[in-house]
């Protein structure tokens, strides 16, 4: 079953948001609600990609778009593991042409995406278009999550 | 894999017309009875901003259509590939998001040209699994019967009773079944993290409930056993791959590091061949980016040598058999 969870504070989940709302990371606007896929509902959502992340203990992933001053569009995906192993397990993988950032436990760059794991939370952003405001833009929002964590 | 009589069978039987016979020489006649496959390109598709130019994917659809049937006029050319009065499905890719998703350019430019070939507005229907996947695709959710429609399974519901071939058991979609006379395949080129490859037959596993199940074995011979399901082998008679944009590793998902611009369209009627040929293609991306083969990454797509076997008899993967066009 997949939950939408409101974007508003105050809905009565318990767990805190780890999403920043409109405007609380500068430029940066939440243009959907939260998405919440179960483990074994994730192929709903990233098909073939759900194997290796319910391999690594995965147990759910919630995801939620942004528009960066009105224009770059990008998601984010918040994966909760079972453990920080799982993070890492998946975090090991493709990184080798990224460059190193200081977010949460580790974190990589690229130019259009971000990856960092902070505890048993794997987070991957991705934006739609290369621009040059691009990369320090998805930092920022990176920064705004892991502030959330 | 198909016995060249199976090839003389499908050429007469098949939705698709040869054109130009009396035109062609010994070696033509010969390459009719192979599978067609067309790979269409435009090295300029995309814009500087890598937008692409929809009237440049709107001339390479009509270029690609153009040399699979041997008919130069885009409309003529059509009508050798749809029945008139009948129910035509696209059956796009959004499963990747916004960034590895069938183009909308690609559908706008199917649906502009079936209605010029006579197929009404509301016998065309564009369908994915769900509406999120259609609105990866840029497509807007529409259940009018007096415009194109466009909506998923989870409106269209599936069927109650499962169908099976070999190792699969499905519930197939019922836009598929009921809505459907023929399909036209419009997949989208990527690497796939568990079966190597996702491009014409692996798209079939939006046509039915809990594809999840079909993943073990690097999908196979699941893709193979499901483009066997009668609904599946019959309807979808044509394919349309949308190889503008493709991501070479970490797949099906989009990670634009590893995004790349075949700027392709990739067309016939074989799927095995098709997914052969776009097989090859991610090879040469991925050697030229320095990559292992899918082979060494113990991820082979090895569905597509199953498909053409002989319990599958779906097309050939054999490059002696595929009579490949590159325009």
């Amino acid at each position: 079953m997949i939950l939408v969870v409101a974007a508003a504070t105050g809905t009565g989940c318990k767990r805190k948001s780890p999403f920043p709302a409109s405007g609380a990371v500068a430029g940066w606007e939440k243009t959907s609600e939260t998405r919440v896929y179960a483990a074994k509902d994730l192929y709903q959502y990233i098909d073939g990609d759900a194997e290796q992340y319910i391999s690594a203990g995965v147990v759910s992933t919630s995801t939620s778009d942004y528009k960066f001053q009105g224009q770059l569009e990008a998601t984010v995906d918040v994966h909760t593991m079972g453990g920080a192993a799982g993070a890492r397990k998946i975090m090991e993988t493709g990184t080798k042409d990224a460059k190193p950032v200081q977010l949460g436990d580790a974190g990589f760059a690229y130019a259009q995406s971000i990856i960092f794991r902070k505890g048993s939370s794997l987070v991957r952003i991705v934006a739609y278009e290369s621009t040059p405001d691009t990369p320090q833009a998805l930092l920022a929002l990176a920064r705004g999550v892991e502030a959330k964590l | 894999m198909k016995s060249r009589r199976d090839f003389m069978k499908t050429a007469a039987t098949g939705a698709v017309l040869l054109g130009a016979q009396s035109k062609l020489g010994m070696a033509e006649l010969l390459d009719q009875h192979k599978s067609r496959v067309v790979v269409a390109r435009d090295s300029a598709l995309h814009g500087p901003g890598g937008q692409l130019d929809e009237k440049r994917v709107l001339a390479l659809l009509d270029r690609a259509i153009a040399a699979y049937t041997g008919r130069d006029k885009p409309v003529e050319a059509w009508k050798r590939i749809v029945p008139v009065g009948k129910v035509i499905g696209l059956k796009v890719n959004g499963l990747g998001g916004k960034g590895i998703s069938t183009h909308l350019a690609l559908t706008l430019a199917i649906c502009e040209r079936l209605q010029q070939a006579g197929v009404k507005p509301g016998e065309i229907v564009v369908w994915e699994r769900d509406a999120r996947s259609l609105q990866a695709c840029s497509l807007t959710i529409n259940t009018d019967s007096s415009r194109v429609r466009c909506y998923g399974n989870d409106v269209g519901g599936y069927e109650d009773q499962p169908v099976t071939f070999g190792s699969v058991r499905v519930k197939l979609a019922k836009i598929l079944t009921r809505e459907c006379d023929m399909v036209i395949n419009v997949p989208i080129l990527k690497d796939h993290e568990m079966a190597g490859i996702t491009f014409s037959m692996k798209n079939m596993y939006g046509v039915i409930a809990r594809p999840d199940q079909l993943h073990a074995g690097g999908c196979n011979p699941a893709v193979a056993d499901l483009n066997c399901i009668p609904a599946i082998r019959d309807k979808v008679r044509f394919t349309i791959g949308d190889a503008m944009t493709s991501v070479y590793d970490g797949g099906p998902g989009f990670h634009p590091e590893r995004l790349w611009q075949p700027n392709a369209l990739i067309v016939g009627e074989d799927r095995v061949a098709i997914d052969q040929i776009a097989w090859q293609m991610i090879e040469r991306k991925r050697a030229e980016a320095g990559m292992p083969t899918l082979e060494a990454a113990s991820r082979s797509p090895r569905y597509i040598a199953t498909a053409a076997d002989a319990t599958h008899n779906l097309g050939t993967n054999d490059p002696q058999h595929i009579h490949l066009m590159e325009v």
